[in-house]
């Protein structure tokens, strides 16, 4: 039987499961610790370090940190969200985030978080770099200039077999998503469209089906990302 | 006391953020009380005739006439704000920015398809008249100081009325979350 322990966020005390990610226990209990790149139930990644936190003084991130006892938990500081900021800003200068042209504009996670912590303009400058469109499968374009590498398609889509239909090619700056050509082709609508919710930006798209949401109705139009989880403790 | 001075102007952009100025409705009877307009295309003023408070600025630089005019803005204007993605980051126009210059010209006047077979003596424009377009499309920012950044494609009328009444009347700017977009 799993084991209870009481630790704190931000000053409240909460009680969860020890030895689970930080992220998934605070966000059952109605605490909102943003994330790009966490997936629960599967095996975090943390490589997008948005969901920082602070736990007994020590930045770290709430996706890939087990939950202990009597935890110190810092979340909603404004040390954190302006650490925050720069991360969402870092990853749209390092892109190309054209937002006006973007088939998930007002549905984007990474766009949400630039609505969630009000990023005017990144303090960063533009690197606009190049980076090829691969739209030669029949259901999903591909558009590389908008991955920010939080791997989710890498670790959720498979093929029948089990086998991975995205993957990652070079290291460092030269990094850059790409897909088993032979395996997209054979993907299902379902799959595409399973492909495109998954990922947090316009990286993967599912073909025919573009601005079909009218601006006003999309996810974060109205609301911002993470209030489904901070009306929980409303 | 005088009325603050606005000047407004479109560089690489579409006009919709001046579309967008337009779309604050009735407000803008409201506006002409506040503020006094000086070169912006809403009062086709052409040249800067005094010196201004507020300069607003649509749509980054994509040749060297844009630089100018914004080097303008910026000697004439106590404050500049950029008005909406291209001004902010460059907007559609900077989707040319990870091609060569060179390529984007030959596309546009010799291989691309509305100009294919026309152009047979495969002249590119060069008269001394016309501006130099850069290398490639820089936010406002990156070439002279900008004060305040409205996002958005275009910026909400909701949000460029909030700024402007905000810097006229001192107030804290209101910012609700449906103001901040990006598209």
């Amino acid at each position: 039987m799993s084991e209870k322990v009481n630790f704190t966020i931000d000053g409240k005390t909460l009680t969860g499961e020890k030895g689970r990610f930080i992220v998934d226990v605070a966000a059952e209990q109605g605490v909102y610790i943003p994330t790009l790149c966490h997936m629960k139930g599967e095996k975090p990644a943390g490589s997008c370090r948005i969901c920082t936190v602070k736990v007994n003084g020590r930045a770290m991130a709430a996706c890939t940190t087990p939950l202990e006892a009597n935890m110190v938990i810092e979340n909603n500081t404004p040390e954190l969200a302006e650490l925050r900021k720069v991360i969402v800003e870092l990853l749209f200068v390092e892109g190309n985030h054209f937002c006006p042209s973007c088939e998930k504009s007002g549905n984007c996670e990474l766009q949400a978080m630039g609505y969630r912590y009000q990023m005017m303009v990144p303090r960063f400058n533009y690197n606009f770099p190049y980076r090829e469109v691969d739209a030669s499968t029949p259901k999903i374009y591909l558009d590389r200039n908008r991955c920010i590498f939080c791997k989710k398609c890498v670790r959720a889509i498979k093929d029948p077999q089990g086998k991975n239909i995205f993957a990652f090619r070079n290291r460092g700056a030269h990094l850059e998503i790409n897909m088993d050509l032979t395996l997209a082709a054979k993907m299902s609508d379902e799959q595409a469209k399973a492909a495109m919710d998954i990922c947090p930006v316009g990286a993967i798209l599912k073909k025919e089906i573009g601005f079909n949401v009218p601006i006003g109705q999309r996810k974060y139009d109205k609301v911002p990302i993470g209030s489904e989880i901070e009306k929980l403790s409303k | 006391m005088s009325k603050p001075i606005v000047a407004t102007t479109s560089l690489a952009g579409c006009f919709g953020c001046h579309m967008s100025i337009l779309d604050i409705d009735d407000r803008i009877l409201k506006l002409i009380e506040l503020v006094e307009f000086n070169k912006s295309p809403v009062d086709d003023i052409k040249t800067f005739t005094k010196q201004c408070d507020i300069g607003i600025i649509e749509g980054g630089c994509c040749n060297s006439e844009n630089v100018h005019v914004l080097k303008d803005f910026r000697k004439n204007c106590k404050i500049l704000i950029s008005l909406g993605e291209c001004a902010i980051m460059g907007g559609l126009p900077a989707l040319r920015n990870g091609i060569p210059v060179k390529e984007c010209i030959e596309e546009a006047y010799l291989h691309g398809p509305t100009v294919d077979g026309v152009n047979t003596e495969k002249v590119l424009p060069n008269d001394d008249e016309l501006p130099m377009i850069l290398d490639r499309v820089y936010p406002c920012h990156e070439i002279v100081k900008i004060d305040y950044f409205l996002p958005g494609c275009p910026p909400r009328a909701d949000l460029i009325w909030n700024a402007v009444a905000a810097l006229v009347t001192g107030n804290e700017m209101e910012l609700p979350y449906e103001v901040i977009k990006f598209d």
